[in-house]
């Protein structure tokens, strides 16, 4: 079985981190029961005997000792990191894994990119080496971080390259949350633009997540049902959103908290196809070989049902159905978007928990005639059946969409930054910084326009006739 | 004669373990319906096919003459146990070989890094257990055409298998992916294992999994269907056909080279490989105590899913008729008329059970089911045996080269070419060697293929 290495970078990246180690430790406690150090758990901890000082303590086999998180953790402030330090998930890291600065980006992509990248390249690139050489296989690298800050997006992506070198076979997946209108860095399109030119040239995939909006939509719309008494007691108290009590203090202290939850669910989810048994796998290098159909188109826009568990886990069909209906709906995407009203360039549906290939064939049938797809990937399908379920469920679903709905956000990024570019506001606080010019900032836009053309481009044939093309012909 | 088994990838291993498990308990199951030393026989004589024995403190155990490869660890380990749990018969102890990564889904990894790099300690293993058979009959290799292992793993094992063991018999049992996806560059994983095979096997027998899901939902009258169901029913119709059978009419012997057997009965020119599995009567077990069949029933059925093209005996179409003979050949190899008739190049009907010796098989024997230049007598066989199969009192089975597949091939080759002609995943392809003319040359193979059986 294979490896994956995180590597949480800046404030953001650092807080969904914590959330998806505490999710993924109760996860593993509830499939492991025995405490047996197995497969499973290795792909996302090392287990270490904490007596042997040294290199020697690595245990692959027997009892679980102590769990070491396969991480690094990278902030240019300390705050965050000293909380996760001081945290009930302290056990999980050790200072070798952690790498901060007390001076912060100052969301400044080219403080975070160029400053720090140069300063601590060594450094960082020590720390993954490590982590690497501890896996067998390591085929995996998930970056999480945000897009509008300054050391999460700026150093985030300037890793992206520095992987990419380094470790070119080891996939590179990203968890990129993505600023909101209502943003109060106000260089927060700078920086998302600057960053968006690194993940189309360094990402192999890319999952993009709204920092607000859609997933403030979702948190909000469980808290009313649940508040309503509409669902009131039928709701599981660990349900997704509400199960993070444990490494974190409670949700209504931090607005947050919700959100970060389901971000972490979402790698949980991606990933547990590969990590546990099920009779249809999905490893995650089938990830960008299925949904990847030109290498630049690696946005995946994700949508995670159900969100809540009913009480009752014996699901009717129709409830199950329900769950993939809700996959398609506008309001289950993790970014503002409407996949049923733009094109699918591919598909992926991961299903854990109890649900057969039946139950996936009648839904993809049922579904199909409500979304379009390019004309040349009519059945662009890619399905999984994994046999266990989250914590608390009884099944799940994880749809990854290759869908030309995930373009507004780029042309609304795209639109603030010009608004700010025009004026050239703000601009010398980058132009400040060794190696940034004003080209950067053109190249960047630039780059980014080229994605929304061949978003565009793939639109205009949605109106198109599908059509066969002429085959080859065999003279006999 | 014995066959080794290779099962490659997820789908090939979680079928080949219900092959196994399915030949073991029809072998030992109490309701032959036959003789004492009937069933002795053929018991002997799936032994000899299927397993070896081991000796295990004073038991002994059957071992199964297979070898497990795939390029991950999990579904190994679960057949591994899955078999042993079973308590009654199991895999080598040194059959297995596994990898840590899988092929993710890209025929080009299978074939062109796994294959190459691997090739060896394959090749070693599979010669290990050529070793211990008396006398080999050939090569069965399970896999499926959509993913990566199975697919491009598969047609790398299969051409080395040609190059090293040219004398010996290979038949690939192929799983054809449904037609809504699984993996969504299954058509151009599909278009690049049939066109290697095709070069490399001597037979293809497909399973499409559309078919099997229909069967297990309508004549199994399950309401979730999994891939246990489905692995169940197809190795329920591969054990159908492996199962021993009596070597001619009247002879009490067991024929000793089914590989051999079939091919020379199915297989009578290379253009034509691909072959198809129909059998009657399939149903629950439950149901199956309450029902009996004659065999005039049965094999009037299983006619009219041949030329109609009906995987099960559920919707049969009963307007469809062989063309009238001395009609011109022009009628029959018009495709687009409606309903259009299924011309066979060959049939073998396997009979298993109770008065095998009564049925009456002329219907196969009308010329007009063939092409033009077979002869029935050349075209049809029948192989017998009155020991019942799988609790069935009476069954048959039907493996026909015919034209039933050449529609899903043309679906396939279509989907494919759609998307190769917009350069969609090939940067995936051409990043392990695979280029843009190796797809070119698939897809002129293949459109061959679909030419050759349109005309026949």
């Amino acid at each position: 079985m294979t490896q994956s290495v995180v590597v949480q970078v800046g404030q953001c990246g650092n807080q969904i981190g914590c959330c998806f180690w505490d999710l993924a430790l109760r996860e593993h406690a509830a499939v492991n029961q025995k405490g047996i150090y197995d497969e499973a758990i290795s792909s996302f901890f090392r287990n270490v005997d904490t007596r042997v000082v040294g290199e020697g303590g690595s245990i692959s086999k027997g009892k679980i000792r102590t769990l070491k998180a396969r991480a690094v953790l990278i902030d240019m402030e300390e705050g965050v990191v000293n909380e996760i330090l001081q945290g009930p998930l302290r056990d999980v890291f050790d200072s070798k894994q952690l790498i901060t600065d007390i001076s912060g980006s100052g969301n400044n992509w080219a403080v975070g990119h160029n400053v720090f990248g140069s300063l601590y390249r060594e450094q960082i690139l020590e720390k993954l080496r490590k982590s690497a050489e501890q896996c067998d296989c390591l085929q995996c690298f998930f970056i999480i971080h945000s897009m509008g800050g300054g050391t999460g997006s700026g150093l985030g992506t300037f890793l992206l390259k520095v992987l990419e070198d380094e470790f070119p076979e080891v996939y590179r997946f990203v968890t990129s949350v993505y600023p909101s209108c209502e943003d109060d860095v106000i260089t927060s399109p700078y920086n998302s633009t600057l960053a968006m030119k690194e993940l189309n040239e360094h990402a192999d995939c890319v999952l993009p997540i709204d920092n607000q909006k859609s997933l403030f939509d979702i948190i909000s719309k469980i808290d009313i049902m649940m508040n309503s008494g509409k669902l009131g007691k039928t709701v599981k108290p660990k349900s997704l959103v509400t199960s993070s009590a444990g490494a974190l203090k409670k949700r209504h202290e931090k607005p947050f908290d919700g959100m970060n939850n389901i971000v972490a669910n979402l790698l949980l989810n991606l990933t547990s196809s590969s990590r546990f048994e099920g009779s249809l796998n999905m490893d995650l290098n089938e990830i960008s070989m299925n949904l990847v159909p030109f290498p630049q188109l690696h946005y995946l826009v994700s949508s995670l049902t159900p969100l809540y568990t009913l009480a009752d886990v014996n699901i009717p069909p129709r409830r199950l159905d329900q769950m993939f209906s809700d996959a398609f709906s506008k309001d289950h995407q993790l970014i503002r978007a409407d996949p049923k009203r733009s094109l699918y360039l591919a598909c992926a549906l991961m299903v854990r928990g109890n649900v057969q290939i039946s139950d996936l064939r009648r839904n993809i049938e049922r579904l199909k005639p409500s979304l379009q797809f390019v004309s040349w990937n009519q059945e662009g399908w890619k399905t999984s059946l994994c046999s266990v379920p989250p914590v608390g469920h009884s099944h799940s679903l994880l749809a990854l969409a290759n869908n030309t709905c995930v373009k507004p956000t780029f042309m609304e990024l795209r639109e603030r930054f010009m608004r700010l570019y025009k004026k050239k506001a703000h601009l010398h606080h980058y132009l400040q910084v060794e190696g940034i010019e004003e080209s950067c900032f053109t190249e960047a836009v630039s780059s980014l326009s080229a994605l929304i053309q061949e978003y565009n481009q793939l639109d205009a044939t949605k109106s198109m006739p599908i059509q066969d093309l002429p085959r080859l012909s065999i003279a006999m | 004669m014995s066959i080794v088994t290779v099962q490659l990838g997820q789908c090939g291993n979680q079928i080949g373990f219900e092959v196994f498990d399915t030949l073991f308990s029809d072998s030992y199951c109490s309701q032959g319906l036959c003789s004492k030393k009937e069933n002795e026989a053929y018991q002997a004589s799936c032994k000899e096919r299927f397993f070896s024995e081991e000796e295990n403190g004073a038991l002994l155990v059957l071992v199964a003459r297979a070898v497990l490869v795939d390029m991950e660890p999990k579904v190994i380990n679960q057949t591994l146990s899955k078999a042993a749990r079973s308590g009654r018969w199991k895999y080598g102890q040194h059959a297995c070989f596994c990898q840590r990564q899988g092929s993710g889904n890209n025929w080009a990894y299978g074939y062109s890094v796994h294959g190459p790099r691997h090739e060896e300690s394959i090749m070693n293993l599979i010669q290990k257990e050529v070793e211990k058979c008396d006398s080999l009959s050939g090569f069965f290799i399970i896999m499926s055409m959509a993913g990566g292992t199975g697919s491009g793993l598969g047609a790398f094992v299969t051409r080395d298998l040609q190059d090293q063991y040219p004398n010996s018999f290979k038949m690939n049992q192929v799983i054809w992916p449904y037609g809504t996806g699984e993996v969504i560059v299954q058509n151009y994983n599909s278009i690049l294992t049939l066109s290697h095979l095709y070069q490399s096997s001597d037979a293809l027998l497909v399973h499409e999994n559309d078919a099997v899901h229909k069967i297990c939902a309508k004549l199994m009258g399950l309401r979730q269907v999994s891939f246990s169901n489905l692995n169940h029913v197809l190795a329920h119709q591969l054990g159908s056909v492996f199962q021993p059978t009596y070597s001619a009419g009247g002879s009490f012997h067991y024929r000793r080279n089914p590989l051999g057997d079939l091919m020379e009965n199915l297989v009578p020119h290379p253009e034509f490989k691909m072959l198809g599995v129909r059998n009657i009567p399939q149903m629950s077990e439950n149901s199956l105590a309450y029902s009996t069949f004659t065999w005039a029933g049965l094999l009037k059925h299983l006619r009219q899913m041949l030329i109609s093209n009906a995987k099960m005996e559920e919707g049969i179409n009963w307007q469809v008729r062989p063309p009238l003979s001395g009609l011109p050949a022009l009628g029959k190899t018009s495709f687009n008329k409606e309903p259009h008739f299924n011309t066979s190049i060959a049939n073998l009907v396997i009979l298993r059970g109770k008065d095998v010796q009564s049925a009456d098989l002329g219907g196969f024997k009308d010329p007009a089911l063939y092409t033009s230049w077979l002869q029935p007598e050349n075209a049809f066989n029948v192989w017998k045996t009155q020991r019942a199969f799988n609790k069935y009192e009476k069954s048959a089975a039907l493996v026909s080269n015919s034209q039933s597949l050449v529609k899903p091939l043309d679906t396939i080759v279509g989907k494919a070419w759609n998307m190769f002609a917009s350069k969609a995943y090939i940067h995936q392809y051409t990043k392990f060697g695979i280029e843009e003319e190796d797809f070119l040359d698939s897809f002129t193979l293949l459109e061959q293929v679909i030419a050759s059986y349109r005309n026949l």
